[in-house]
């Protein structure tokens, strides 16, 4: 037919230069060799992600108890089970306090041991012991000093981190699944169910969460999950726009006609087809939501509505530093955990939105 | 490369004409070489298929190639263009040299009326006052044939037509008069109707001025009729160049002579009388609801009372310009379509029509689609094998993952992919590779049916014709019928057996494709025919 013989099952074009012959690489992977390739952001990463796990075990760090104890031929976790002080030898049946030079001076006894966490105290342990009035500046005792009522700072900071990372891991995992669902809903089927969801959106978005925050934590007690469950409420809006924005422009490119011509049901189109292409601005924001978070909370805490106040928190430490200036370690150093962190997470979301960027490399 | 006007006096001369690009993975050279010449009053054509170096080539001449290193010879008017100062090159552009551009719509600002955006060109150029910049736009846009010009120069260019503002372009350009006039593919995002006029007044211009154009385009028929000589580039080099006549009767070059035959040829069978019917299509509507006011909507028909009927084994093609409602016929068809779809729908002896979406989705298997944009048309984070395999992995579940390989790497063979290209993701693969994909996901699924909605328009000439060829001997294996969309009348008299011409949404004419080629009834469809380059 041609005049010029095309050899059934190599078309002339497959010799064209399409990089035929590199390995073939996901775009998946592609990103994720973008985003190796901005230093700066893997290493935050790498930084970001050793303080959470190290935060993590933060009751083996920064805790008044010895992980392991040997006495008297016997040995004892009191990380684990509590001990009244008669094991130890002294006098009452209540639960032991290891900082009591008594006890210490119990361990320090020939053929007894024991092994302290590298900090001596818990978010919560107050230091009866400390030579100076609290606020106590740092010192060998209290590596970065105490706050108003005697407890450790340092403590309180690797708690305080770990509560702040965990809260923001909440609220943006929960603003990131209730804003990819709606903003899915609106965008796929468009039409009135995206009208009605506008609307709803903007009532919803009018309402003064602030105040909806005071009056909550007037009613009910202050706590993590109350505070989680009011901003979630709240904190879905934003992310709900971008999802549906790149639903609405997914669902008429022609591979989801092709999905819906090959009888694929809407939930298998928006799942396979749609969804994978809509994520980019999701996981974009992701650090950045992150890092709004942890501020969120941290000032609500500063202001006195967060968490309740045995609850080592970053905020209510600025709100201490603000109460005590001359207590200036405590000002500084809470101030310089906040400040790392939302710049590790901050360098991260540079990293991960120029990985997602595919017109590089 | 015998250049038989070689002593004659030349209006431009491109000698060794290199183009580099610093890509990521090193320089990439997109022109390489590249010597020709224009003379005066000479209409001169590179052709090329996409990545040619062609269009890389005319923005040279403008010194409009961005940040690539540009290297060689551009002799006009007794000056080096590549040696001139970026403030002696404002000077050439538009005023020497001027260019129109593929796509009007974006190429004229839109915040600006077509009168302001000539007078620009004559008060910058040529120090012109308001008043006589104006006079004059007016003057150029009679002469590129706009009605009522005194009106239309005060108009936006979202108020023109396609063809009007491709004509607008060419005032613009035209307004210093150029020596040297460069279009660049001028008429390929037009109907083929405007495509015929653009061609005739670019004809005219030239003849009336005197001046030279340099035509690019991929358009072989186009270059036939309007050039007098033909450069053909190929991957950045200048391959042949020669008079038209010659070049079109005995090229050179293997390539050229591959590009000339790459015109779609008829390669296929005639219908039995006794094949059974497929579909039916009784008075098929699709209306659309525009908005009218704040809270009003208006009724908008993009198809009409079409019907329609295919055999087994049988090619209809659909020929239509554009907003001429033929892809939405066939979305209506597939009932794929968002309007109000009307009518009755009738496939292998089952209604369409009235069906919930769910009810379809057993059907489905054996009705598929082609998709104009292999760009668009495949899931960019699925393998290829995920997008073949998925209608199997739906519709034929009782396949085990290894017997669903087996049929994937088997369909990849037949449309000319071997099995190693499962595990790439669509970015890696050129157009027609794409193209390719995308029939193996449809014919992977045994339809009855395959709807090919402008298949092989994205593609280049060579490609497009491969894919051709696909597509018949598909037709031939198992007996296929195709609803074949198209503007491309030389394609639909390749592969149709049977036509129908819309126009708004009405069928303008229905028959056997030679025999409406031979004999149009219909004034629209005379003027489609009269349109196409022969």
């Amino acid at each position: 037919m041609s005049a010029v013989p095309v050899p059934p099952g190599v078309p002339a074009e497959a010799s064209a230069p399409v990089a035929a012959r590199l390995p073939s690489l996901s775009p998946a992977r592609r990103a994720f060799r973008r985003f190796r390739a901005d230093r700066r952001g893997w290493w935050s990463l790498w930084i970001f992600g050793t303080l959470v796990i190290l935060s993590l075990c933060a009751e083996v760090l920064s805790n008044d108890r010895p992980i392991v104890a040997h006495y008297q031929g016997s040995t004892y976790f009191p990380l684990w089970n509590n001990y009244p002080e008669t094991t130890f030898g002294g006098d009452f049946a209540t639960a032991t306090d290891y900082l009591d030079p008594f006890i210490r001076e119990q361990f320090d006894k020939p053929g007894n041991w024991a092994v302290f966490p590298p900090n001596l105290y818990r978010f919560d342990t107050i230091n009866y012991f400390s030579p100076s009035p609290n606020p106590a500046p740092p010192s060998a005792v209290n590596v970065l000093g105490t706050d108003d009522r005697g407890r450790d700072v340092l403590a309180r900071l690797i708690y305080g981190f770990r509560v702040s990372v965990l809260f923001g891991l909440a609220l943006t995992a929960i603003g990131v699944i209730i804003g990819v669902i709606t903003g899915a809903i609106q965008g796929y089927f468009g039409g009135r169910i995206d009208l009605a969801f506008q609307r709803f959106i903007e009532i919803w978005g009018s309402m003064p969460e602030l105040y909806l925050l005071l009056i909550f934590a007037s009613l009910f007690e202050p706590g993590v999950l109350i505070l989680l469950v009011i901003l979630s409420l709240f904190g879905w809006m934003g992310l709900s726009d971008y999802v549906r924005a790149e639903f609405l422009r997914n669902r008429n490119l022609e591979y989801v006609t092709a999905a819906r011509a090959l009888g694929l049901s809407n939930a298998q189109i928006i799942r396979r087809h749609v969804l994978p292409n809509s994520l980019t601005p999701v996981i974009a924001f992701l650090p950045f939501r992150m890092s709004g978070a942890i501020l969120a909370l941290t000032s609500l805490d500063f202001l006195g509505l967060g968490v309740p106040p045995s609850t080592a928190s970053l905020g209510e430490l600025l709100a201490q530093g603000k109460a005590n200036l001359d207590a200036w370690w405590i000002t500084l150093s809470t101030f310089g955990v906040l400040v790392g962190t939302l710049m590790l997470l901050i360098f991260i979301g540079e990293a991960l939105r120029g990985a997602l960027d595919t017109r590089r490399g | 490369m015998a250049d038989s006007f070689a002593a004659s006096d030349p209006v431009l001369a491109v000698e060794d004409l290199s183009i580099v690009f610093d890509g990521p993975s090193g320089p990439v050279t997109v022109v390489d070489r590249v010597s020709f010449r224009i003379h005066r009053g000479e209409k001169f054509a590179l052709v090329g298929e996409s990545g040619s170096g062609k269009t890389q080539t005319a923005l040279a001449l403008l010194r409009l190639n961005g940040d690539a290193r540009v290297s060689g010879r551009i002799r006009f008017g007794g000056r080096d263009l590549l040696a001139l100062g970026e403030r002696e090159m404002r000077g050439v552009r538009g005023r020497e040299i001027a260019m129109i551009f593929q796509e009007p719509m974006t190429a004229l600002n839109p915040l600006y009326t077509v009168g302001d955006q000539i007078s620009e060109t004559l008060v910058l150029h040529e120090g012109s006052t308001r008043a006589a910049a104006r006079a004059r736009a007016i003057e150029l846009l009679e002469l590129t044939g706009i009605p009522e010009p005194q009106r239309r120069v005060d108009s936006y260019s979202h108020q023109l037509s396609g063809g009007q503002r491709q004509r607008a372009m060419i005032a613009m350009a035209l307004a210093c008069s150029p020596a040297l006039l460069v279009a660049d593919e001028p008429t390929t995002a037009l109907d083929v109707t405007i495509q015929r006029q653009i061609v005739e007044l670019l004809d005219d211009l030239q003849r009336r001025l005197g001046m030279s154009v340099l035509l690019i385009t991929h358009d072989l028929p186009l270059v036939r009729r309007f050039a007098g000589r033909v450069g053909v580039m190929r991957q950045g080099r200048l391959l042949e160049v020669g008079t038209t006549p010659v070049l079109f009767e005995r090229p050179a070059d293997p390539y050229t002579r591959r590009l000339i035959d790459s015109r779609p040829k008829r390669s296929i069978q005639p219908i039995t009388a006794e094949a059974p019917e497929l579909m039916r299509a009784d008075r098929v509507g699709c209306r659309f609801w525009l908005k009218s006011g704040w809270f009003g909507r208006k009724p908008f028909d993009a198809v009409r009372e079409v019907d329609l009927s295919l055999r087994q084994g049988e090619t209809l093609g659909i020929v239509g310009e554009s907003g001429s409602g033929k892809t939405t016929l066939g979305m209506t068809l597939l009932r794929l379509a968002s309007g109000d779809s009307s009518g009755e729908i009738r496939f292998a002896g089952e209604r369409l029509d009235g069906r919930p979406q769910s009810a379809l989705r057993a059907l489905r298997r054996r009705l598929q689609v082609v998709f104009q944009d292999p760009y668009n048309s495949l899931s960019p984070r699925m393998t290829i094998e995920q997008i073949v395999g998925e209608g199997l992995a739906l519709h034929r579940p009782e396949l085990g993952p290894d017997r669903r390989r087996e049929a994937i790497v088997s369909m990849l063979a037949e449309v000319g992919l071997d099995a190693s290209v499962l595990s790439r993701y669509p970015h890696e693969f050129s157009g027609g590779q794409r193209q390719r994909v995308a029939i193996a996901r449809a014919a992977i699924l045994n339809p009855s049916l395959l709807l090919l909605d402008e298949p092989t328009s994205a593609l280049d000439v060579s490609v497009q014709q491969q894919v051709l060829e696909l597509l018949a001997g598909l037709q031939r294996k198992y007996g296929l019928s195709y609803v074949f969309i198209t503007h491309d009348l030389a394609v639909i008299r390749a592969m149709a057996h049977r036509m129908i011409v819309m126009k708004d949404g009405r069928v303008v004419e229905a028959g056997d494709t030679e025999a409406l080629f031979a004999a149009p009834h219909a004034d629209y469809t005379r003027t489609l025919l009269a349109a196409v380059p022969d």
